[in-house]
C-alpha cells in the first residue's frame, strides 16, 4: 500500500475514534447542567444520583476525547503538511481560535467542575460546569467552520498556489457551515440521549430500584423524541444545501448514474463503478426527486456528468457513500421510532413498567448515535474526494513522503490501542451501570466530588 | 497598523513561551507520573490526587503550542514535524496511554487497576523519553547520524529525569507525610540527572555550529551571558541547598524547589532560545523564512492579546482554588 493510502486510513482511524468521545461530551456538558439546576430547584436525591453517575462518564470520555484531539492536532503535521502549506492562512486562525476560545475554557474549568464542589462557591461550580458545555460547544463550533469551508470554500483568493483570506466573514459563514452545526449538534444530543436511555434502560433491566435509573430513562426517551423530527428536517436540509454545492456527492449518496427526472429513492443496490451502474436495485419511485426537487419530475444530477473526457473520474467513490448514507438514515429512522414508541408506553405505563423487550431493544441501542455519526462523517467526507479542500487542493498533494512502512507501522499501534480503550471504555461504563443497578457505591474515585458536596446549596 | 509589528518575532515569543509553560506544568505532571513505581498504592492516589485537577489544562498549552507553529510557521511545521514522525508518535501513543489511564484507574474495576497504574507510569515514561529524543534531535539539526541519535538518546534519558525531579519538587510543596519525605528523597537523588542534563546540552550546543559557537563566546556578548549561567548555578546552588533541610517544620518553604526549579527551567531554555534565534529549522529555515502572511497573522494576534491572559488569570484562578496539600483536596 502507498503513503497516500496509509496515511488516509490513519487519519480517517484516528478522527472516527476521536469524534466520538467529542460527540457524547458536547452535550453530556448541557445536560449535566441540566441535572445540576434540577437538583438545586427540586432538591430531589435522583436528580443528584443521576449527575454523580454521569458526571464519571463525562469525565472518562473527556479524557479520550482530549488524548484523542491532540494526535488530531499532530497529524496535520506529520502526514499532511501541504494542507497548511496552501490553506494554512484560513485553517490556521480557525484552529488557533479553537484552542484560544475553546481549549482552555474547558480543560481550565473542568478541573473546578469535577473536584471543585466543595472549594468553591455553588454559583461557581454551576459556573463551571456551564463553561465547560460552552466550551465543547464552542470546540465544534470552530472546527466545523473549517470543515465546512474544507466543503465549501468562500472568503479567499489564490495567489501563488497559496490561499489568502479576504473576508472572514464569508470564511466562518461558509454556505454549508449552518447545516452542518446544527446537524452536528443535533447529532450529539441524539448520542446523549441514546445513551442515557440505553444505559439506564440496562440497570433497570438488572433490576436497578435507584429512582435515578427509572429518571434517566424517562429524560433519555423524552430528549430523543423531541430531538429525532429536528434532526431529520436539519439532515434534509443539509442534502438540498449540498446538491447546491456538492451535487456529485449527492449523485453518490443517491446511487444515481445518469442526469434525470424521476429518480427512485433506492432502499437497496449494489453500485458498480466498472459498470457505471447499479445491480439489484430496490428503490421508490421518484421520491428521490421529490425529496430533492419537491417534484416527481425533478431532475437530479448524475454521476456520469463527472466523468472528464479523458475519462478521468472527479466523483468521489459511489458505494461507500452511498451504503454510510443509508446506515445513517436507517438508524436515524430507527431512533424516531424507538424513541416515539418509548415516548407513547411512558406516557401509558409510566417508567418503571415498561416492557422488557423494549428496553433490551433500548439498551442494545446505546450507542447507535455513534453509528449514525460516524456513517454520516464517512457519507460527508469520502463524498468529498478526491478533493482535500474542494476544487482547492487535492488530498494527493497534501499528503506527506514519510516513507509507506512507517506510517503502516505507527497505523497498527493506533489501531491497537484505540481497541484497547474501546473494549475498556464501554467495559467500564457497563461495569459502573452495574453497580449501580446492585445499589453498590461506584468505585472509589477520588476525583469526582462528592455526595455531601452536592447537598450545599448549589445557587 | 498590524503589518508594522515584527509579527514573525512575536509569535516565535509566543511558541516559546507556551512550548516553556508546556515543559514546565506537563513536566511536573509527567514526573509524577514516571516516580509511580516507587511509591506505595496509597501514595499513588495521593500523588494523581495532587495533579488531578490540573493535567487537562497543562496538555493544552502542548496544543497552544504546535497550534502556533502550525498556524505562524507552517512550512517549518511540515519540516519539523515529518522529521520527527516516530518519536511524535512514540509520544502520543504516551499520552493518550497516560490521559486516559488517569480515568480508567479510579473507575474500572479494582482488579485492573494495576494494569492501569502500569499504563501510567509507561505513558508518561514514553513522552518524556520522546520529548527529550525529540529536543536532541533538534539541537543536532534534526538529521538522523548515529552520533545526533546517540546525542538524542542521552537528552532523552536527561530530559525524563529532569521531568521526575521537577515532579518531585512539586510532590514536595503539594503533599505531607511519608510522601513528602520520599519526594525530598526523590529530588535530592534526581538533582544530579538535572545537573548532568544541563552541562551536557551547555557543553554540546555552541559545537552544533559555528554560528551559535560565535553568538555565545564572542565578545562583548560573552560579557552579557554570563549573567545565565550564573544564576542557573546560583539557583542550583539555592536548590540543594533547601532540599537538605526540607521538610521543615510547619511545612515552611516547601514550595522554594518547585519555584526555584521553574526558574532554572526558564533560564535553560532562554539559552536555548538564544542559540537558535532567528532559526526555527535549525541552520535551516528562519523564523521570517517560515511565517504565514501577515494578514492571518494580525487576525490570530488580535485574539491571543486579548484571551492570552484571560487564559493565564483563569489557570491561576484554578491553582488557587486547589492550593494546599493534595491529601487533602480527596473526595469532595
Ligand atoms: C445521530 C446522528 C445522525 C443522524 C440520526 C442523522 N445524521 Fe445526517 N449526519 C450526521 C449525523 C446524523 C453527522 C455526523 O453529524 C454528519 C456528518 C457531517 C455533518 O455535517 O453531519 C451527517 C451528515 C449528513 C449529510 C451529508 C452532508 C454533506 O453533504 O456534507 C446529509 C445529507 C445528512 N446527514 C442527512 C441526514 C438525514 C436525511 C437524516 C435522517 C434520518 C440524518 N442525516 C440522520
Ligand atoms: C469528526 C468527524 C470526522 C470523521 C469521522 C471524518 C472522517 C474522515 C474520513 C473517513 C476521511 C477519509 C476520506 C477518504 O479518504 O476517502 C477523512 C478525510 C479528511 N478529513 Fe475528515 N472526518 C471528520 C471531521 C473532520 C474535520 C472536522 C476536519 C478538519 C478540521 C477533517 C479533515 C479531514 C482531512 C484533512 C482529511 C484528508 C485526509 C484524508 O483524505 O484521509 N475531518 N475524514
Ligand atoms: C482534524 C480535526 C480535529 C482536530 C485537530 C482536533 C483537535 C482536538 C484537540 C487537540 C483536543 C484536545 C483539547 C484539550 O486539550 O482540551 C480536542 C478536543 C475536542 N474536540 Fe477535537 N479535533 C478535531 C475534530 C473535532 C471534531 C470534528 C469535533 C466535533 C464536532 C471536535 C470537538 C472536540 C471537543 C468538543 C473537544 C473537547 C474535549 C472532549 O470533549 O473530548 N473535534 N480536539
Amino acid at each position: 500500500m502507498d503513503t497516500l493510502l496509509l496515511s488516509r486510513i490513519q487519519f480517517a482511524a484516528n478522527i472516527s475514534f476521536h469524534i466520538l468521545f467529542p460527540t457524547i461530551t458536547i452535550a453530556l456538558g448541557w445536560v449535566l447542567l441540566f441535572f445540576k439546576v434540577k437538583f438545586s430547584r427540586t432538591r430531589e436525591k435522583r436528580w443528584m444520583d443521576l449527575y454523580m453517575f454521569w458526571v464519571k462518564v463525562f469525565a472518562l470520555s473527556f479524557a479520550l476525547g482530549v488524548v484523542s484531539g491532540i494526535t488530531m492536532s499532530f497529524q496535520f503535521g506529520t502526514n499532511w503538511p501541504g494542507f497548511m502549506e496552501t490553506v494554512g492562512n484560513v485553517a490556521g486562525p480557525l484552529l488557533a481560535y479553537e484552542v484560544l476560545t475553546a481549549f482552555f475554557l474547558e480543560a481550565v474549568f473542568l478541573g473546578i467542575m469535577l473536584f471543585g464542589a466543595s472549594r468553591v462557591p455553588g454559583w461557581l461550580h454551576t459556573l463551571a460546569t456551564f463553561l465547560v458545555a460552552f466550551g465543547t460547544t464552542m470546540s465544534a463550533f470552530w472546527i466545523l467552520v473549517l470543515n465546512s469551508w474544507m466543503h465549501t470554500p468562500a472568503g479567499h483568493e489564490l495567489r501563488d498556489g497559496v490561499i489568502y483570506a479576504t473576508d472572514w466573514w464569508a470564511i466562518i459563514f461558509n454556505p454549508s457551515m449552518p447545516y452542518r452545526l446544527a446537524h452536528m449538534l443535533l447529532a450529539s444530543g441524539l448520542t446523549v440521549a441514546f445513551l442515557i436511555a440505553g444505559i439506564s434502560a440496562y440497570r433497570l433491566l438488572r433490576g436497578d430500584r435507584g429512582g435515578d435509573a427509572a429518571t434517566g430513562l424517562r429524560f433519555g426517551i423524552i430528549l430523543g423524541a423531541l430531538l429525532i423530527p429536528l434532526q431529520i428536517l436539519a439532515g434534509d436540509m443539509h442534502g438540498l444545501n449540498t446538491l447546491e454545492h456538492q451535487p456529485q456527492k449527492v449523485a453518490a449518496m443517491e446511487g444515481n448514474w445518469e442526469t434525470q427526472g424521476n429518480v427512485p429513492l433506492l432502499l437497496f443496490a449494489l453500485p458498480d463503478e466498472e459498470a457505471r451502474t447499479n445491480h439489484f436495485e430496490i428503490g421508490i419511485p421518484s421520491l428521490a426527486s421529490i425529496i430533492l426537487k419537491h417534484d416527481p419530475a425533478g431532475v437530479v444530477p448524475g454521476l456520469n456528468d463527472f466523468v472528464a473526457a479523458d475519462g478521468t473520474v472527479t466523483h468521489p467513490p459511489v458505494a461507500p457513500v452511498f451504503w454510510s448514507f443509508r446506515i445513517m438514515v436507517g438508524v436515524g429512522m430507527l431512533m424516531l421510532l424507538a424513541s416515539w414508541a418509548g415516548a407513547f408506553l411512558l406516557w401509558r405505563r409510566g417508567a418503571d413498567n415498561l416492557p422488557r423487550p423494549y428496553l433490551w431493544g433500548l439498551s442494545g441501542m446505546s450507542f447507535a448515535g455513534w453509528v449514525a455519526t460516524l456513517a454520516g462523517w464517512y457519507t460527508t467526507e469520502i463524498g468529498r474526494q478526491p478533493w482535500l479542500v474542494n476544487g482547492v487542493l487535492t488530498t494527493e498533494a497534501a499528503v506527506a513522503d514519510v516513507p509507506a512502512p512507517m506510517v503502516l507501522s505507527t497505523l497498527i499501534v493506533y489501531l491497537a490501542i484505540y481497541a484497547i480503550l474501546m473494549v475498556a471504555y464501554i467495559g467500564v461504563i457497563t461495569y459502573m451501570a452495574r453497580k449501580a443497578a446492585k445499589g453498590e457505591p461506584l468505585p472509589r474515585d477520588e476525583r469526582t466530588i462528592g455526595a455531601q458536596a452536592m447537598a450545599v446549596p448549589a445557587e | 497598523m498590524m503589518a508594522d509589528l515584527d509579527l514573525p518575532f512575536i509569535f516565535a515569543a509566543l511558541l516559546g513561551l507556551s512550548i516553556l509553560i508546556y515543559v514546565v506544568l506537563d513536566g511536573f505532571d509527567l514526573g509524577v507520573g514516571i516516580l509511580f513505581p516507587f511509591a506505595s498504592e496509597a501514595e499513588r492516589d495521593t500523588m494523581v490526587a495532587s495533579i488531578g485537577p490540573f493535567w487537562d489544562a497543562n496538555e493544552t498549552w502542548l496544543v497552544l503550542a504546535i497550534g502556533i507553529l502550525l498556524v505562524a510557521f507552517p512550512i517549518a511545521h511540515g519540516a519539523i514535524l515529518t522529521q520527527l514522525y516516530l518519536p511524535v508518535a512514540v509520544m502520543l501513543v504516551g499520552l493518550i496511554l497516560r490521559g486516559v489511564a488517569f480515568e480508567f484507574r479510579a473507575k474500572a474495576p479494582p482488579k485492573h487497576k494495576r494494569a492501569w497504574d502500569i499504563a501510567f507510569c509507561g505513558g508518561s515514561l514514553m513522552a518524556g523519553l520522546s520529548q527529550g529524543f525529540m529536543l536532541g534531535l533538534y539541537i543536532m539539526g534534526l538529521s538522523y547520524t548515529w552520533w545526533h541519535v546517540g546525542f538524542a538518546l542521552l537528552t532523552a534519558v536527561f530530559l525524563t529525569v529532569a521531568y521526575s525531579f521537577i515532579g518531585a519538587t512539586w510532590l514536595i510543596w503539594k503533599t505531607d507525610g511519608d510522601l513528602q519525605k520520599k519526594a525530598v528523597k526523590w529530588s535530592r537523588e534526581g538533582i544530579w540527572g538535572v545537573i548532568a542534563g544541563m552541562g551536557l546540552v551547555s557543553l554540546f550546543t555552541p559545537f552544533v555550529s559555528e554560528r551559535i559557537f560565535d553568538k555565545w563566546f564572542g565578545l562583548p556578548q560573552m560579557l552579557y551571558l554570563s549573567p545565565l549561567p550564573v544564576m542557573s548555578a546560583l539557583l542550583i546552588g539555592a536548590i540543594f541547598w533547601k532540599l537538605r533541610r526540607l521538610p521543615m517544620d510547619a511545612d515552611s518553604y516547601a514550595w522554594v524547589p518547585f519555584v526555584a526549579t521553574i526558574a532554572l527551567f526558564a533560564l535553560g531554555f532562554a539559552g536555548m532560545a538564544y542559540s537558535f534565534y532567528p532559526f526555527i529549522v535549525p541552520e535551516a529555515l528562519t523564523i521570517y523564512e517560515a511565517a504565514s502572511a501577515p494578514e492571518a497573522l494580525s487576525i490570530i494576534l488580535v485574539g491571543t492579546m486579548i484571551v492570552l491572559p484571560t487564559i493565564i488569570a483563569y489557570s491561576v484562578l484554578s491553582y488557587w482554588i486547589f492550593r494546599g496539600k493534595a491529601t487533602k483536596l480527596s473526595y469532595d
